[in-house]
């Protein structure tokens, strides 16, 4: 294939950076998860215990799947990180995938690449080369890792290379989305869409019951790292169904880049309205015009998401309430309580982070309207700076109510009607998802300001978002010292349902926010735009 | 007449390139101001501060009477601008686009929309992904044009456009001449001669030169070939006379514009049979401002920025 080894090379110059910071990362959080497991649950008497509570209860089965082996640090591991971890290689190989095929064909500069001496498939293939390497070289190094910390190499291995299958298949999925919209953004938003999917049917696949659908794991690339059973039997050849679906995926993706012209997706774009209508009159109207195809998924998504979590809360009480040690766990990732109540708070805490991924790819929607010079006309008409940043800043303040409503009641409504009191439990639920809306409003407040102030890393709002994960949802875990976890907004929110709100945290997060925001005004206006 | 731009002593700086070094531009009320200079001289930067996008780091800039940094948004009201690469939004479509910047700036002119539509050949159904560069750039040449504002700003305009619709464009604008004010940045010598009163060319930053075409031309050189009845007669001893060559009874020379007049009755002395004499042409006028060499200073700022 003519030209691709300079354009693997040319990736990987790009994104040296980037995806040092992926690889140590995901490497770095997945060994020191496996020290602290190893900590927590050092004798094999407190992992029987787990294993007897955890492994078999609904909820954790939803959230992080199956418990196989609880007799190692290993099997406990790869239960309670395999399915996130693997979740974000595979956000990281469908990034980089649609990072060097789309978005460069949308920018033109594929054009550039393509007049040279490049076959037709090289740009295709050296996007889908990074994402694998970069999926393998952090399996690989989890494998090593895991065994440098006296793990079976077998065990650890089998692990690692099952996080690096996920990272194949989504680099597939990505390859194809590619092919199949005209925008980066769309093709991300499908590949996410899939990766969404994958997670349902195992969520729905294991914690189902015997008597269920658990065939669903069996659809999913996610359900697959499972039945690898890393530590618990290592089933390598279950590796083999992601590298079939990868080279099936390969192939329809080649196929359709012969298919289509470059610039154009496979579904030709049709003719719209010759006039704009009323709405589209103002700065708020073009943000509404921007922000709603966004907004309207991230709803949907996450009612869903809140209807399968709520789908398996009454489980958790029947079968929990006689295992005391398994309530320390969960009171471990969330708060105290009733136990239904407990898991309750904990997949709304998890909601709540997922709201902010919403917040802050809703926010640095001004940064990409400004890379791509389309600030600009805008902002040459009398609509002010304030006006222009405020309105795609309501959307997503005012989206992040809506997206957590939508969670809330989602789960409200399963869960309700469960238990028997649908209206009750919609407005309890709804409720406490709306009380972490100031934590949410914290980190749109950090992107903007970094928006305004140092446009060029506005895009460390996502770290940011990982750094309050880590601190929060894992910080009790890594037992990090408490005024480490305080530093993220989340651990201030209460612990609904179940604790007691008190206005106090809520306040003075909205008032952090709102000060945030006035900073980031103020430095939008003072600087130059473009 | 007063200035509808006032520039004076614009200093913009980026990091260690300075972009705009002490420039000056003035643009009258009514006229139609071309404003050149070469890639990367700092055009669109000067429009960019004129637009309140970015902020001056010293000097003065006055735009319809007021400060384009502080009253941006009053002044947005009075103009409209046309962008070097318009960029839109890929799921609007053309004249979706067309509505929101009029809608934006007061409202448009719709019979002018209309009739923009037609002359440009513009089909306003199709989404913003899907036009291309001359397209996208005539959805924004018609916003703009339709807009009844006083002063149009142009970075460009029409890069990416067809002769055929370069054409049109002139026809628009000089309809719109004395209603208007528009300064427009342009690389095409042609459409500069056929719109502008006046010009200004500016390079690294700096205004090199500003005024009609005609006081320009007065810059150059015209050259002069002519057949004469008898020997040439102290030709070579005039100010202003260059590459004089006699063969014979005849001559080629180019001399100063300033000093035609003198050279020609020196021709008509010997008597004259025949006489060819060509204006300095725009391109002669510009590459002469283009190409200076750099001075020694300059050369080591560019290198390092």
């Amino acid at each position: 294939m003519t030209g691709l080894g300079s354009l693997v090379r040319l990736a990987l110059r790009r994104d040296r950076l980037l995806l040092a910071v992926w690889i140590v990362g995901m490497v770095g959080i997945t060994l020191s998860t496996a020290s602290t497991v190893g900590e927590l649950y050092g004798t094999a008497e407190s992992r029987q215990q787990l294993g007897a509570t955890a492994g078999s209860n609904p909820a954790f089965l939803a959230m992080l799947g199956p418990l196989h082996d609880a007799s190692t640090t290993g099997g406990v591991l790869a239960w309670r990180w395999g399915v996130f971890g693997a979740l974000l290689v595979g956000l990281m190989s469908m990034f980089l995938v649609t990072r060097h095929t789309r978005a460069e064909e949308e920018t033109g500069r594929l054009e550039l690449i393509g007049s040279a001496v490049v076959s037709r498939h090289a740009p295709l293939a050296a996007g889908v080369v990074v994402a694998v390497l970069a999926s393998t070289v952090i399996g690989l190094l989890v494998g090593l890792g895991l065994a440098g910390l006296g793990q079976s190499s077998a065990g650890a291995f089998a692990f690692g290379l099952a996080f690096a299958s996920v990272g194949w298949v989504f680099a597939g999925v990505g390859a194809v989305s590619a092919q199949l919209s005209e925008s980066a953004r769309t093709a991300n938003s499908i590949s996410g869409g899939v990766l969404g999917v994958a997670y349902l049917l195992r969520a729905v696949g294991d914690a189902a019951g015997d008597q269920g659908p658990t065939w669903l794991t069996w659809l999913s690339p996610l359900g697959w790292l499972e039945h690898t059973r890393a530590f618990a039997g290592d089933r390598y050849w279950v590796l083999l169904l992601p590298v079939a679906l990868f080279a099936v995926l390969l192939v329809v993706a080649s196929t359709l880049v012969t298919k289509r012209d470059i610039g154009g997706g496979l579904v030709p774009t049709r003719l719209g309205p010759a006039r704009a209508p009323g709405s589209l009159t103002s700065a708020f109207g073009l943000a509404w015009r921007l922000q709603r195809g966004m907004l309207i998924g991230w709803t949907i998504s996450l009612f869903v998401l809140g209807a399968v979590y709520g789908s398996v809360a009454r489980g958790v009480e029947e079968m929990l309430e006689a295992n005391p040690a398994l309530e320390k766990i969960i009171s471990q990732m969330g708060g105290t309580g009733a136990i239904v109540d407990v898991y309750l708070a904990s997949i709304i805490g998890i909601i709540a982070l997922f709201s902010a991924i919403y917040v802050v790819q809703s926010t640095l929607r001004l940064r990409a309207e400004e890379t791509e010079f389309r600030a600009e006309p805008v902002l040459a008409t009398p609509v002010s700076r304030f006006a222009w940043v405020g309105s795609h800043l309501l959307f997503a303040t005012a989206g992040t109510a809506v997206v957590l409503a939508a969670a809330g009641v989602g789960a409200g409504l399963v869960h309700g009607a469960r238990v028997g009191d649908v209206g009750g439990q919609v407005v309890r639920l709804a409720g406490a998802a709306l009380t972490h809306v100031p934590a949410v409003w914290v980190v749109a407040g950090i992107a903007l300001v970094l928006f305004a102030l140092v446009p060029k890393l506005s895009s460390a709002s996502w770290a940011v978002i990982v750094v309050f994960l880590v601190l929060g949802q894992l910080g009790p875990l890594l037992q990090l010292d408490q005024w480490a976890m305080d530093l993220s907004p989340f651990t201030h929110i209460p612990k609904v349902p179940g604790a007691d709100v008190t206005a106090g945290p809520l306040l003075w997060l909205t008032a952090i926010a709102a000060a945030l925001v006035a900073v980031g005004f103020a430095g939008f206006r003072r600087r130059d735009v473009g | 007449m007063t200035a509808a731009i006032s520039v004076s002593g614009l200093v913009k700086t980026f990091g260690p390139t300075r972009a705009l070094d002490g420039l000056e531009l003035t643009v009258r009320q009514g006229e139609v101001h071309g404003f050149l200079g070469p890639n990367g001289s700092g055009k669109s930067t000067t429009i960019r501060v004129l637009l309140g996008l970015l902020r001056a780091d010293a000097g003065s800039a006055s735009l319809l009477g007021g400060d384009p940094w502080r009253d941006t948004a009053e002044l947005h009201r009075r103009l409209a601008y046309v962008p070097g690469d318009v960029s839109l939004w890929p799921n609007l479509t053309g004249g979706e686009v067309i509505d929101l910047l009029g809608r934006l700036r007061g409202g448009l002119n719709e019979k002018r929309r209309a009739e923009l539509l037609e002359r440009f050949e513009l089909d306003p159904r199709k989404k913003g992904r899907t036009y291309s560069k001359g397209n996208r750039q005539k959805v924004a040449l018609v916003a703009a044009l339709a807009s009844d504002v006083e002063l149009l700003i142009l970075d460009e305009p029409t890069s990416g456009l067809d002769p055929l619709m370069e054409a049109v464009f002139q026809e628009a604008v000089n309809e719109l001449r004395g209603e208007r004010t528009v300064l427009l940045s342009s690389h095409i010598l042609a459409e500069v001669e056929a719109l502008c009163d006046r010009v200004s060319i500016i390079r690294n930053g700096r205004t090199v030169e500003t005024g009609t075409l005609a006081d320009l031309r007065h810059l150059t050189r015209t050259s002069v070939s002519a057949e004469l009845v008898g020997a040439p007669n102290g030709l070579a001893d005039l100010p202003g006379v260059h590459d004089l060559r006699v063969e014979g009874l005849r001559v080629r020379f180019e001399v100063d514009t300033d000093h035609l007049d003198t050279a020609l009755r020196a021709l008509v002395g010997s008597g004259v049979r025949t006489l060819t004499s060509q204006p300095p042409t725009l391109e002669e006028l510009f590459l002469r401002h283009y190409e200076d060499e750099l001075p020694a200073g300059e050369v080591k700022g560019a290198m390092s920025s």
